[in-house]
C-alpha cells in the first residue's frame, strides 16, 4: 500500500518536472524567434538615428553600435522633405479609406443576395465567383491595366480606387458568415412589416460585426500595402500611394542609408501602433477566414 | 407583383454593384487576357493575331547547330528561380507549426509573443524590404556583424556572404525575408487554431495509456490538424509560383544577372517594362495552368493523406 502512495507521487512529480521542461523549451523557442523579430525593427530605428557616415563605423564595445553617439533627429525631417511623404500618406489614406468601403458595401449586399435570398441561378453565379479566386492575380492584371490605359486612368485616383473595389473574396467570406444567421429573425421581422433592405440593413449587419471588421481590416491593410498595381497605374510623383513612394524614396537616395531608414520607419510605425491596439481583430480574422469554406 | 419574382428582382438589385464591377475588372479580363496571348500588342499600334506565336516563343525549343536550344531561355531560367525560392516552403511551414506548437504550452504572455511574431504580416512589404537590404548590407549590415561576432566567439574565421550581389546568396536572402516574415503570420495563427481546436481527452486518453510526448504528436496531434496542413501547404505553393516579385524589385531589382527574377516579376517586366501585353498575358497563363493542375492533382492524391473528423 505505502509503495503504491510513493509511485503515484513519484510519477505525478515526474509528470511536473516533464511538463516545466516542455514549457521551458517553449518560452527558449519563442524568445528566439520574438529576439529574431524584432531585432531588425531596432537595428532599423538605431540606423534612422546615426549621422550618415556613423553607419559605417564599428565600434566596440558592440552596444555602442546600437545607441548613437549623436542622435540625430534631423534624419525624420530631412527624410519627410525629401520626398513628398504628407502627399503620399495622404493618397494612401483616400485610397485605402475609398476601396474598404466599396469593397465592404458592395461584397455585403451580393453577399446577402446569395446567402438569404432565392433566385434563378444563384449557386452558378456563386460558383463563377468561387473560380475566379483562383485565378492568378496576373492573369487579371494585364487586362485591367490595358484597360486603365484605353480609359485615360492612368495618373488618376480612379484608377487606383475602382478597380480593387469588387472581390469575390469579400462576397465569399461575407455569403460564409450570413449563412450561418437563423431565418426566423428574418421572417420575424417579415412579419412586422420588414422589407428585404430593412432586413439586411437592420437585421443581418448589425449581426455580422466580426466579419465585417474582419472584412474592414483586411481590405485596408491590403490596400494600404499593395505595390504591383500602384506601380503600374502611376507615374506622376503627386499620385504615388505611401509603398511606391517609398520605393521612389529608395530609388533617389539608395546609398543614403540613415535618411532610408528613417523613411522606412515613418511608414511603418503608425501601422505599427494601429495594429498593436487593434491586434485583436487580425487574430479574429484569421480564424474566420480559416477552412470552413 | 408575385412575391417570388419581387424577391428574384430584390436579389439582382443587391448583386448588380458588386456583379457588375465583378464582370468589368474581374471576369471579362480573364476571358480578355486569353484572348490577348494570340496577340501582339505594344499598347501603341493595334492589337495584331499572330496565333501560337507567343506560345511558341515561350516554351518551343529550336535547333541550332545541332543543339536544342530554348527560344525563350530567360523564362527557363526564371522558372529555375521560382522553384528554387519554393523550397522554402517547407521550412515556413514547419517553423509555423513549430511556433504553433511552443503557443500553445499554456504559457504566460501569448498575446504578447502573437503580437510580435504578426508584426511583419502587416508591414509594408516596401519598408521590410529595404530595411532588410540594410541588414544585409556587407559592410555594415546587423546580419554579417553577428556572423561575426559568432564566429569569432567560436574562434572560426568565417565570413558573412555578399548577400545580396552573389546570385545564389541573393536567392537565399529572398527566402530568409520571405520565411521571417511569414514563419509567425497567418500559417501559424491557423495551425494555432487547430492545436487549440483538439479535443483535450484524446490526450488524456492517450497519457493513460502510457503515450510519451512524442507518440502523442504523431498519432494525435498530426493526424488532427492535417486538414490545416494541407490547406496552407496548398496556399503556400500557389502563392509560391506568383510569388517573389516585390522583394526582389525592391531588394536586387530582379538580379544579380536575373537570379532572383521570378515568372510573376518576368511577367511584370514584360507588360510594363518591354510593353508586350500579348506576351506577358501568354505567361500569366501557362501560369495559370500549371497551378491549376498542380492544385487537381494535389488535390486528388493529397486530399487522401488527410483525416476528416
Amino acid at each position: 500500500m505505502g509503495e503504491l502512495i510513493i509511485t503515484a507521487e513519484e510519477s505525478r512529480r515526474k509528470k511536473r518536472r516533464k511538463e516545466f521542461s516542455r514549457r521551458l523549451m517553449a518560452y527558449i523557442l519563442l524568445s528566439f524567434v520574438g529576439v529574431s523579430m524584432v531585432l531588425p525593427f531596432l537595428w532599423m530605428v538605431s540606423t534612422s538615428l546615426k549621422e550618415p557616415e556613423a553607419v559605417f563605423i564599428q565600434l566596440k564595445p558592440w552596444w555602442r553600435n546600437w545607441i548613437p553617439e549623436k542622435i540625430v533627429w534631423a534624419n525624420y525631417r530631412n527624410a519627410w522633405k525629401a520626398v513628398p511623404f504628407g502627399r503620399f500618406y495622404f493618397n494612401s489614406i483616400i485610397v485605402a479609406i475609398c476601396v474598404t468601403a466599396g469593397v465592404v458595401f458592395t461584397s455585403s449586399f451580393s453577399a446577402y443576395a446569395f446567402s438569404r435570398l432565392n433566385f434563378p441561378g444563384r449557386d452558378k453565379l456563386f460558383f463563377a465567383y468561387i473560380a475566379t479566386m483562383m485565378i492568378p492575380g496576373s492573369v487579371v492584371l494585364i487586362p485591367q491595366f490595358a484597360l486603365v490605359r484605353i480609359l485615360g486612368w492612368i495618373d488618376t485616383y480612379r484608377a487606383l480606387i475602382i478597380p480593387a473595389m469588387f472581390t469575390a473574396f469579400g462576397t465569399f467570406l461575407l455569403r460564409q458568415f450570413f449563412m450561418t444567421l437563423p431565418k426566423d429573425l428574418e421572417d420575424a421581422a417579415k412579419i412586422d412589416g420588414c422589407g428585404y433592405f430593412g432586413i439586411y440593413w437592420r437585421i443581418i449587419l448589425p449581426l455580422s460585426k466580426p466579419p465585417l471588421a474582419t472584412l474592414t481590416t483586411f481590405t485596408f491593410i491590403g490596400n494600404w500595402n499593395s505595390f504591383m498595381w500602384p506601380l503600374l497605374v502611376t507615374n506622376k510623383t503627386e499620385l504615388r500611394t505611401l509603398p511606391i513612394g517609398l520605393e521612389y524614396f529608395k530609388s533617389q537616395y539608395t546609398a543614403d542609408w540613415s535618411l532610408l531608414m528613417a523613411g522606412s520607419v515613418m511608414v511603418l510605425l503608425p501601422v505599427i501602433i494601429l495594429y498593436i491596439f487593434n491586434q485583436r481583430f487580425f487574430v479574429e480574422g484569421v480564424k474566420l477566414t480559416g477552412i470552413k469554406g | 407583383m408575385k412575391a417570388r419574382t419581387k424577391e428574384t428582382v430584390t436579389a439582382y438589385l443587391f448583386l448588380l454593384p458588386n456583379f457588375l464591377g465583378f464582370l468589368i475588372f474581374t471576369s471579362l479580363p480573364v476571358i480578355f487576357s486569353l484572348l490577348l496571348s494570340f496577340f501582339q500588342w505594344d499598347f501603341l499600334n493595334p492589337p495584331r493575331f499572330i496565333g501560337l506565336s507567343n506560345f511558341v516563343k515561350l516554351l518551343g525549343f529550336s535547333f541550332k547547330n545541332g543543339y536544342l536550344f530554348p527560344n525563350d531561355p530567360h523564362f527557363w531560367y526564371y522558372v529555375f528561380n521560382t522553384l528554387f525560392l519554393m523550397l522554402v516552403i517547407p521550412l515556413e511551414i514547419f517553423g509555423a507549426l513549430i511556433v504553433a506548437l511552443a503557443l500553445n504550452q499554456k504559457i504566460k504572455g501569448i498575446v504578447f509573443y502573437r503580437t510580435i511574431f504578426y508584426l511583419p504580416t502587416i508591414c509594408s512589404g516596401v519598408a521590410i524590404a529595404i530595411m532588410w537590404r540594410g541588414i544585409l548590407n556587407p559592410d555594415f549590415g546587423l546580419l554579417n556583424t553577428l556572423l561575426e561576432k559568432v564566429s569569432s566567439f567560436f574562434h572560426l574565421d568565417l565570413q558573412g556572404p555578399n548577400w545580396l550581389s552573389h546570385p545564389f546568396w541573393a536567392r537565399i536572402s529572398m527566402m530568409l525575408v520571405g520565411l521571417w516574415t511569414i514563419i509567425g503570420g497567418n500559417n501559424c495563427l491557423l495551425f494555432l487554431a487547430a492545436l487549440q481546436s483538439i479535443p483535450r481527452d484524446l490526450y488524456e486518453a492517450a497519457e493513460i495509456d502510457g503515450a510519451n510526448c512524442w507518440q502523442k504528436f504523431w498519432k494525435i496531434t498530426w493526424p488532427m490538424i492535417s486538414p490545416t496542413t494541407f490547406f496552407i501547404a496548398i496556399m503556400s505553393i500557389i502563392g509560391g509560383f506568383q510569388g517573389g516579385f516585390m522583394l526582389a524589385y525592391i531588394m536586387t531589382g530582379g538580379g544579380p544577372g536575373g537570379a532572383t527574377t521570378t515568372i510573376e516579376y518576368y511577367i511584370f517586366n514584360n507588360l510594363y517594362t518591354f510593353q508586350k501585353a500579348g506576351y506577358a498575358a501568354s505567361i500569366a497563363w501557362v501560369l495559370f495552368i500549371i497551378i491549376f493542375f498542380f492544385t487537381r492533382i494535389s488535390w486528388k492524391y493529397g486530399g487522401k493523406l488527410v483525416e476528416y473528423h
